[in-house]
């Protein structure tokens, strides 16, 4: 028997009730994504992606058919236990990176282990830990405001990771940066990957999604393609160096 | 999460906005300020007066002869003698509920010693007076009643007629002073008693016994005496009872008919001392409600602004909860932080109010007292305060979607 998948959805719907009118974003996902898989999923707006990842994160139950993560029903858990999930199964990282203001890069990234009941010196030396992966070991202490919006967004990452997630979800993660830092933050995504780590990530760019080893495309709240692929491979272009469009 | 590390979130989110922190904070130490320094002054106020009306003497009542009338001019209290000497030892000796009673008759007098001289009261008393009074000798002794009884010429000083006698440092025991041209020997002096509740110096005062004062300084009429009889009931609760028996014996001894008016007059000082605690007590019940109406008006101040602080921080309670805050863990945090904020203001409420209270004790000449009652009671209040004001916008934050929290712009 082989191993269950990371992720599975069975005919997953999602229906909004807006006064009488019934809106399905999902009308029936069936999706399966393994351990370690980089999946982009693309779409329009209103395709049901953001629908999609909010229930893939947790934060949303289906209203009809059936999600597994990692073998368990996520429809039957409660809101602590959806809680839960969140913050040991599951990492966030958003488009506008989602960071506490006048808060240090460490304090930010020991945000999950708050949660997690993690002791405080633990705390310090696993965001510490945390911040040096994703290449920001000297910038523990600075500030949001005091980092570029590519460090900020890798502190998100790092706050994503500090807690050893099983997959990490990323809402249009270089929505708000520049191309030579959008490949810099695929190439940490990529790293995770062969990590052994899932990342899910949204976008609506092909060339951001071309990163990806799978891309699912979604409208109207279905699966349209499901393409897997060869994913280019993202090199963090030296400093200084001249990006090519 | 447990409890500590709620607090130390909730210590994060405070001091991230200190400004804020401390104008809402504010609201609540100005409010327990007030409490606490009204309060001060206020008992301050109260236990003055009992102060000054326990120097007067414990349980005291006063009887005085009745009023004259004469060609319709209506005289004051003891103007027309009624009360007899068989009066006194028919008190003394009849009635449960009091204690101890003395005559006492006065007489302005210029009193002289050697070389100086002072214009002061001079009163005919018995021993049992320095009781009634709960009046101690400071130097020397009191009279004795075997000195009333063979009209001893002796004489206890105040001190304020010893400061003007013979100079504050004095002992004037054994000295001789005069009155009216009679010498009298000075046995003591009195304790230090201050003033009455209307200002009157009780220690401007020099007494003999009664038997000398009505050979000597003033003569009277044989059977009435031309004073008063001030006496002490057996206890604190026993003065109206007192009063009562009084009344009754003197009724009946004067044989005064059922309808007629009494040809005495009792006072009781117990009641005018509990009529002006009550009155102070009134005052600081008022001063107190004040106080309290501007502590909620904190507490509104807070609730205030940790609702909008919920609405500004939508954002972070979304990051929050999508990293695993349960919703209690965001109910908890803001309670706290409500908490903190109303809890922090009270103590440095206490110690503002404290200082406004000795200050304005100082600066006026008040008198304050502070209970630490009041202390517990306000910082009490004012934590439930901070509860109270913060559970609603505590329970509207850990209410919130996280889907729409992370997406409010």
């Amino acid at each position: 028997m082989a191993t269950a998948p990371l992720v599975r959805l069975e005919g997953v719907t999602k229906v909004y009730r807006m006064g009488d009118v019934e809106l399905a974003a999902l009308a029936g996902v069936t999706l399966t994504i393994e351990q370690g898989e980089f999946t982009a999923v693309m779409g329009a707006s209103g395709s049901g992606k953001s629908t999609l990842m909010n229930l893939l994160g947790c934060l949303d139950r289906p209203t009809s058919g059936r999600y597994l993560l990692d073998g368990q029903e996520i429809g039957a858990l409660g809101n602590d236990q959806l809680a839960a999930l969140r913050n040991r199964t599951i990492g966030f990282v958003f488009q506008n990176f989602n960071l506490l203001s006048r808060t240090s890069a460490a304090e930010n990234v020991e945000l999950p282990l708050l949660y997690a009941g993690v002791a405080s010196a633990q705390r310090r030396a696993r965001a510490v830990e945390s911040l040096t992966r994703v290449g920001l070991g000297d910038r523990v202490d600075h500030h949001p405001n005091q980092l570029s919006g590519g460090q900020q967004q890798r502190v998100a990452i790092a706050r994503a990771l500090v807690n050893r997630p099983r997959v990490i979800l990323a809402d249009e993660p270089t929505g708000n940066l520049d191309s030579r830092t959008s490949v810099d933050v695929m190439a940490l995504f990529q790293e995770l990957g062969r990590g052994g780590i899932t990342v899910v990530l949204v976008t609506h760019e092909p060339d951001i999604a071309a990163y990806a080893a799978r891309v699912v495309t979604m409208r109207d709240g279905l699966v349209r393609s499901d393409v897997r692929q060869v994913a280019r491979l993202a090199v963090a272009p030296a400093e200084g160096a001249e990006v090519q469009p | 999460m447990s409890w500590l590390m709620t607090l130390r979130v909730a210590l994060r989110a405070l001091a991230r906005n200190k400004m804020r922190s401390f104008l809402t904070g504010l609201g609540v130490v100005i409010g327990v300020a007030a409490v606490i320094a009204m309060v001060a002054i206020g008992d301050g106020a109260k236990a003055r007066v009992e102060a000054t009306f326990a120097s007067m003497g414990s349980n005291m009542l006063i009887v005085m002869s009745g009023s004259s009338s004469g060609g319709g001019a209506m005289g004051g209290s003891g103007t027309m003698p009624s009360i007899t000497w068989d009066d006194l030892k028919a008190i003394q000796t009849e009635l449960s509920a009091v204690k101890e009673a003395a005559p006492i008759v006065r007489s302005s007098a210029q009193v002289l010693a050697d070389d100086a001289n002072w214009g002061t009261s001079v009163q005919g008393t018995t021993p049992d007076f320095l009781r009634v009074r709960a009046w101690p000798v400071a130097q020397g002794a009191a009279f004795t009643q075997a000195d009333v009884d063979g009209g001893a010429k002796v004489a206890l000083l105040g001190q304020t007629v010893v400061d003007k006698l013979f100079g504050a440092s004095a002992n004037p025991v054994g000295q001789v002073i005069r009155a009216k041209s009679v010498p009298f020997t000075v046995v003591g002096v009195l304790g230090r008693k201050g003033q009455s509740p209307f200002g009157q110096d009780y220690d401007d005062v020099v007494l003999v016994p009664v038997t000398t004062f009505q050979q000597k300084i003033q003569g009277g009429l044989k059977n009435y005496i031309p004073g008063q009889i001030v006496l002490s009931a057996v206890a604190a609760d026993a003065t109206t009872r007192a009063q009562m028996q009084i009344s009754g014996l003197l009724r009946d001894r004067h044989r005064i008919g059922p309808d007629a008016e009494d040809d005495f007059t009792i006072r009781n000082l117990s009641e005018i001392a509990s009529a002006q605690q009550e009155g102070t007590r009134t005052l600081t019940t008022l001063l107190a409600a004040i106080a309290a109406v501007s502590l909620l008006v904190g507490g509104i101040g807070i609730m205030n602004i940790m609702l909008v602080s919920v609405t500004e921080r939508t954002r972070e309670i979304g990051v929050r909860m999508a990293v695993g805050a349960r919703a209690r863990d965001i109910q908890l945090q803001f309670l706290v932080e409500a908490l903190t904020l109303s809890v922090a203001g009270g103590l440095v409420g206490v110690a503002l109010g404290l200082g406004l209270a000795g200050w304005m004790a100082s600066a006026f000449g008040w008198s304050m007292l502070v209970r630490p009652d009041v202390i517990l009671l306000a910082v009490g209040f004012s934590a439930l305060v901070g509860v109270g004001f913060g559970f609603w916008p505590a329970l509207k934050a850990s209410r919130l979607d996280p889907i729409t929290a992370l997406r409010f712009e």
